[in-house]
């Protein structure tokens, strides 16, 4: 192909102004670039053929996913590990509609994506022409914000405001739709430098009146309890929330979401609430009196939506930077609207201790007395401690992505995450497919991490034509995949409340893992027992590039304890010996 | 309970989809919206009648905020204001029937806009009870057609001034 220009030359206009003339996509790529936008995701496609010609020049990295999907999950991923949005770009029609599910799941989980869409021309749209779907109508529930850029010359504030509302307030995916002819239509560019978007303006500072409420009726309570969700992590509000939790003396459950946002080895700490949480965290939040939910939405996987048996006794306090989630789910005694970065900072001047010293001792017992508990066998390979080993081979120290279903729980069970952004997990959509593609993205944005992707042979199967950018970019991912040869989670499920009528769950012909790997040229391994996990796991690990290890494990385990939907949190099943 | 809001909105393509998506999708109901222009160039005025109790009724505010381009949200149900409907109705009647019709509309300050061979468009603006009213009395002449604005609605005072314009339903 012939090298051409990426940027073209500078003149002047006839005032004798400095004056450039850009493609719309050459405008494009020179707003990501401005973005501090590292990597962009994507494939291409005729309405996006500008676009990707404007990329030939290699200005910003670009890595060709193997499905839209995968493209967007990565970036998702991206966005995860490392806070800063992710970037996707796809063509019109069907490479938009691919992205569809991508932009749920970032949506459902608040991260911050700009998804680039190319469309036909503006002459054709409306038309049914060849490949046209009208993706802003589509993505419009599943979309923070979106927009279909008609003028060429409004692409620079299009994207600007597209990163921005993006990033703050509640992150979300924004889409932005551009059709051919804006993206060759030539144009002056500048790069605005102020941002003014009159109907958003998210509120970030508390207000006073509601911080004095909160300590003062922490003065009084007992049992006091802190439920943090992802939103902990969002505001990077970590150390804020351990300092608060310390001064006021009162424990943390964390949210699936949540998870690594307060640390997993903190005496406060009392797992996972919900429908596979801790004994400690759900009865405690059967008894406590006084609830402090930050950054979490009280969603059904936690509530069981039965908001009638949730936290009956506690008066709900409410931090979060949406205010339409305040009140949604359940009742709130004081609602505190902000960044809970900065609400937690200006709370935690000032907080009283909380006189929760016996309940403490209380709930820290149960976490003694009922931790999470499986069977271990030495015959075969048990799920869970596969999990333990993981954590134990890595010291913790690893990004860890799941997909969804059994593995998924286990991994919130097992691994202990002591810091923010290193669990990634579909936690509001749960989308099979999503880990391995967001492990790459991950990966990508933290190049110095050891990053795991944890995944079923099932949702493994949905998106590892992944494995081929993991190889050819050699991005050293680790692969576990928990193998019990079939969709754990829904067998659970029959088993449980279907009397043992397995229905189409059974995964016995899969694929061989290790020769589909290799066959992309990764790395891969066996493992039937303890200890060749052990001996390939290691391998696995110290193995520079990409590797995939298939972990063979005993395929009738489940995840206890459970909660059965719609019942309360007072019903715990513990465990196989309790049905 | 029956609330309405009074919604400013940019004055952007797809805006009226974007809100009635939302209420859509969170389940509210809708009696009716209209929108068009308002006092400011390049805003709009979204007219929403819905029902639902407190908690929904919040929601629905906090939902509608969330849209970007979504300026402000008022609930005139805790203002006092001027509420509107615009009804045209197309109702059978010869000549025998008309001087009757005229004084039946009278009261409801109605007028007749058209007439053909065998009927009358009539013109009526008020409130929603009043338009149901008329339309009840109408009714033994033969409704033939029916076409409603639904409700648009200003709050009352000295707040801010302008009008808004009746489009849609
Ligand atoms: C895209 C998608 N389709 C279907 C489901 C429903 N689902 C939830 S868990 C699960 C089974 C997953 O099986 P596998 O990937 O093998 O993981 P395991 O549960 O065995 O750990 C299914 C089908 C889903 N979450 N996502």
């Amino acid at each position: 192909m012939p090298q051409r220009l990426a940027m073209p030359v500078k003149d002047r206009n006839h005032s004798g102004q400095l004056q450039q003339d850009y493609t719309g996509s050459e405008i494009l790529l020179r707003c990501l670039i401005e973005e501090g936008v590292e990597v962009v995701f994507g494939y291409p496609g005729g309405a996006v053929l500008p676009i990707y010609d404007s990329l030939y020049q290699g200005a910003l990295k670009h890595l060709l996913a193997r499905h839209e999907q995968g493209a967007i999950h990565a970036a998702d991923g991206y966005a995860r590990a490392t806070g800063k949005p992710g970037v996707v770009i796809a063509t019109s029609g069907p490479g938009a509609t691919n992205l569809v599910t991508g932009i749920a799941n970032a949506q459902m989980d608040s991260i911050p994506l700009v998804c680039i869409t190319g469309n036909v021309p503006q002459n054709l749209i409306g038309t049914d022409a060849f490949q046209e779907a009208d993706i802003t109508g589509i993505t419009m529930p599943i979309t923070k914000h979106s927009y279909l850029v008609t003028d060429v010359q409004d692409l620079p504030r299009v994207v600007k405001e597209a990163f921005h509302i993006a990033s703050t307030g509640r992150p979300g995916p924004v889409l932005i739709d551009i059709p051919k002819d804006v993206s060759n239509a030539r144009s002056s560019y500048s790069y605005p430098d102020s941002i003014h978007i009159r109907g958003y303006q998210p509120k970030t500072d508390p207000h006073p009146l509601q911080i004095s409420r909160l300590h003062k009726i922490l003065t009084k309570a007992e049992k006091p309890l802190i439920l943090a969700g992802g939103g902990v992590v969002t505001a990077g509000a970590e150390k804020e929330l351990i300092m608060f939790a310390e001064r006021a003396n009162i424990p943390v459950t964390t949210t699936l979401m949540g998870l690594g946002g307060f640390s997993g080895q903190h005496p406060l700490w009392l797992g996972m609430p919900g429908m596979h949480g801790t004994y400690a965290a759900n009865h405690a939040l059967l008894e406590c009196d006084l609830l402090i939910g930050i950054g979490a939405r009280f969603d059904d996987r936690v509530t069981m939506g039965r908001l009638d048996k949730f936290a009956t006794k506690a008066n709900i306090v409410h931090i979060d930077i949406d205010p339409a989630e305040i009140g949604k789910n359940v009742d709130t005694y004081i609602p505190i609207v902000g960044d809970v970065k900065k609400v937690l900072s200006t709370a935690v001047a000032e907080v009283p201790r909380t006189p929760s010293d016996a309940w403490i001792e209380k709930l820290q017992k149960w976490v003694r007395e009922k931790p999470y508990t499986f069977c271990d066998s030495d015959e075969e390979l048990k799920p869970q401690w596969v999990i333990r080993h993981l954590y134990e081979s890595t010291g913790g120290d690893a990004i860890v992505t799941t997909d969804v279903g059994q593995h998924q729980m286990w991994v919130a069970q097992y691994f202990p995450f002591a810091n923010p952004r290193s669990f990634i997990t579909s936690g509001g959509l749960g989308t099979m497919g999503f880990g391995f593609p967001a492990a790459l993205g991950a990966q990508l944005g933290k190049p110095e991490a050891t990053v795991i992707s944890v995944t079923g042979d099932g949702g493994f199967q949905m998106t590892s034509q992944e494995l081929a950018v993991a190889s050819l970019a050699n991005i050293p991912v680790k692969v576990a995949v928990i193998n019990n040869r079939c969709l754990g989670m829904v067998r659970q499920w029959q088993e449980v409340f279907y009397k043992k009528r397995y229905s189409e769950v059974d995964l016995a012909d899969s694929p061989d893992f290790v020769k589909l790997a290799e066959s992309y040229g990764v790395k891969a391994w066996k493992a039937e027992n303890k200890e060749e996990a052990k001996r390939v796991w290691k391998e696995a690990l110290s193995h520079p590039g990409p590797a995939v290890v298939d972990f063979r494990v005993a395929p009738e385990e489940n995840v206890y304890p459970m909660v059965a939907p719609g019942t309360g949190l007072d019903e715990m099943i513990m465990g196989d010996e309790d049905k | 309970m029956r609330h309405i809001l009074s919604v400013l909105v940019n004055d952007q393509p797809r805006v009226l989809a974007r809100v009635a998506n939302l209420l859509g999708r969170r389940n509210f109901n809708i009696e009716s919206i209209s929108v068009g222009e308002s006092e400011e160039p390049g805003l709009s005025r979204m007219v929403i009648v819905t029902t639902g109790d407190e908690r929904t009724m919040e929601q629905v505010q906090k939902q509608l905020h969330k849209v970007i381009d979504v300026i402000k949200v008022q609930d005139l149900s805790q203002h006092s204001a001027v509420e509107r409907e615009l009804l045209l109705v197309k109702v059978g009647a010869g000549p025998a029937d008309r001087m009757e019709i005229g004084g039946i509309i009278e009261p409801f300050r109605a007028s007749v806009v058209d007439v053909g061979p065998q009927s009358l468009m009539i013109q009526a603006t008020g409130e929603r009870s009043k338009l149901d009213a008329l339309l009840e009395l109408l009714h033994p002449y033969g409704i033939k057609e029916i076409a409603r604005t639904g409700v648009t609605a200003l709050s009352r005072g000295a707040s801010k001034a302008g009008t808004a314009v009746l489009a849609g339903g």
